[in-house]
């Protein structure tokens, strides 16, 4: 699970350690009929994190405002499938990345152009701006109260979201694969490999003839995008849409599942949701008054031991393993 | 016939304070010429405004019979202006084999191609070794910077600058911080380097100038003393006093 760096001689074929994340999805599929329902939240927040990954990770853009794109795509699926009519998944999908990306273009063509802490600052003006339109706007998005009635008809007609989440699940799952397979194809590229230049040293770039503000739109572009199909995932498969989707909490809680799984390395956007969530879902019941403390204290301890999140540990433990004798 | 890159009355003045003052400048076509001055008399500032990183409040900059005084650095680039930096400017995470494949790829229009992995770009990367092996860094393509000696980084920096096959280099102070047992090293480079190429040289190590340079400018306060060859500057009175004092070398 050593990092996915990408670069001119790194082999971009899948090992076998990849496929890992696929048979424990697929077999909790099996194993675990009662949590199908949370699994799917998971595959959804995968996705989502990868997304952020991709331009925290990779590209070195950092932000605290990636919900306005998830946030976007869910209502835009949920507007779709409640008001107007559209109850092809897929076309709620391709919907709410198409808005991802539109938002995605538009507002990282004008934040991209600064740095560091006023980037930070736009990033989350801008989810806060969106937020307050959708409450707002409540003939669209149901304002405070959320969006309900969201209709989405059986996949490809056949395949019908049922209350057990198998459909969902299942279907989040292609998603991922799908969102996983451009993500993991983008990083071994050489655009992959000209952003890693971009986040290690934008004045190299530059003096290199990259179009550094470019690569950087294009990026936040995409990630923006995956982000919006993500939040259309959530709205299909919770059938209803609430305002949390684009809270500053939304994002800066996808921060930490990064953070703790590990930044910049495609797998952490896997391991720090699974961990994050499931933790939540324990703690919650276990200590529901109290539970933020424990993944507070989560939080703190990767932070001050092991920077590279848990994969980043793996990765330390597995290095002092084999230079063992 | 036109210069490789020619600076015509070039200023540059933050508020009161002028830091260049009507350079005029000329290097020929392959020429190997250096660019001294004591600390703070602006040159770097004149390379910032050569490479397009700094903007020059009047004055005109050609490249190759071409005005690029409003180009962005990038489109510099491309028509083959490279530069070096005084302080290592790498990509330290990175390998010595990605640093400078970067810059080929960037020059062959293949960095922002998205579906075939870098790897597979087969020419990026035999261009980059063959750059890395005449520079002797071919045994350390695959180290990262980080884990890099500091000699090997400042190859690095003119390795990048070489992948990007340009026709004037700047290079700025290629042996700062460099041992000066180690500094013969740089030497040999910059003298391996492709004739055609016109190199201007930004360096503080006097015996490094007068070995490489053909022609040297003396830039004091913003402004072009004299220019000559090396014997010329090494007998200029001038120039012992306000620079070389009694450490010049001829």
């Amino acid at each position: 699970m050593s990092t996915h760096a990408g670069g001119y001689s790194a082999d971009p074929r899948v090992r076998w350690i990849e496929f890992l994340p696929w048979i424990v999805a697929v077999a909790a599929f099996f194993a675990l009929p009662e949590y199908l329902s949370l699994g799917a939240r998971i595959l959804i927040y995968v996705l989502y994190a990868l997304s952020l990954d991709l331009i925290v990770g990779y590209a070195g853009i950092i932000t605290l405002g990636h919900s306005a794109y998830f946030g976007l795509g869910a209502y835009v699926a949920g507007i779709l499938a409640a008001k107007a009519g559209f109850h092809d998944p897929f076309v709620q999908l391709a919907a709410a990345g198409a808005a991802g990306a539109l938002l995605g273009i538009s507002t990282g063509a004008i934040i991209l152009r600064t740095r560091a802490l006023t980037l930070l600052m736009l990033t989350l003006a801008i989810t806060s701006v969106l937020m307050e339109v959708a409450n707002k706007a409540t003939a669209l998005t149901g304002g405070a109260d959320g969006l309900s009635g969201v209709v989405v008809a059986p996949i490809l007609g056949l395949f019908k979201f049922d209350i057990f989440g198998k459909t969902a699940y299942l279907y989040c799952l292609l998603v991922l694969l799908l969102g996983w397979w451009l993500v993991r194809k983008m990083i071994y590229s050489p655009f992959g490999t000209s952003l890693r230049g971009v986040r290690e040293n934008s004045l190299r770039m530059h003096a290199i003839g990259a179009p550094v503000y470019w690569r950087l739109v294009l990026v936040y572009t995409l990630s923006a995008t995956i982000a919006g199909v993500a939040g259309g995932l959530i709205t299909q498969t919770n059938q209803f849409v609430g305002l949390n989707v684009l809270s500053f909490e939304s994002a800066g809680e996808l921060l930490v599942m990064l953070i703790l799984g590990g930044v910049g390395r495609i797998y952490g956007a896997f391991v720090g949701p699974v961990v994050y969530l499931i933790a939540q879902d324990l703690l919650a019941k276990q200590f529901p008054e109290y539970w933020y403390f424990g993944i507070g204290t989560m939080l703190v301890l990767v932070v001050m031991f092991a920077r590279g999140g848990i994969l980043g540990i793996l990765d330390g433990t597995l290095a002092k393993l084999r230079r063992k004798p | 016939m036109s210069a490789a890159l020619e600076t015509r009355g070039l200023c540059k003045s933050f508020g009161a304070l002028t830091v260049a003052a009507d350079i005029n400048f000329r290097l020929e076509t392959g020429a190997r010429h250096a660019l001294i001055g004591p600390n703070g008399a602006g040159k770097t500032t004149f390379v910032n405004m050569l490479t397009g990183v700094l903007p020059p409040s009047s004055g005109r900059i050609v490249l190759g019979g071409e005005d690029i005084t409003a180009m962005g650095q990038a489109n510099r680039v491309k028509r083959g202006l490279g530069r070096t930096f005084q302080i290592n400017a790498l990509f330290r995470r990175l390998s010595v084999l990605d640093n400078v494949a970067l810059a080929v790829a960037e020059r062959r229009g293949v960095a922002p191609r998205m579906l075939r992995a870098a790897s597979r770009h087969a020419d990026v990367r035999a261009e980059s070794m063959e750059l890395l092996a005449t520079l002797g860094l071919a045994e350390d393509a695959g180290v990262r910077i980080l884990d890099l000696p500091y000699g090997k980084q400042r190859l690095v920096e003119i390795a990048i600058a070489l992948g990007l096959k340009p026709r004037v280099l700047l290079l700025d102070e290629p042996a700062a911080g460099v041992p000066s047992l180690e500094s013969h090293r740089i030497l040999q480079v910059l003298d391996r380097l492709p004739e055609h190429i016109a190199i201007l040289i930004i360096e503080h190590d006097m015996d490094l100038v007068f070995r490489f340079a053909q022609r040297i400018t003396v830039l004091v306060q913003g402004e072009v003393l004299v220019e000559g060859t090396p014997d010329e500057i090494g007998k200029d009175k001038r120039v012992h006093q306000v620079y070389l004092g009694e450490q010049h070398h001829v």
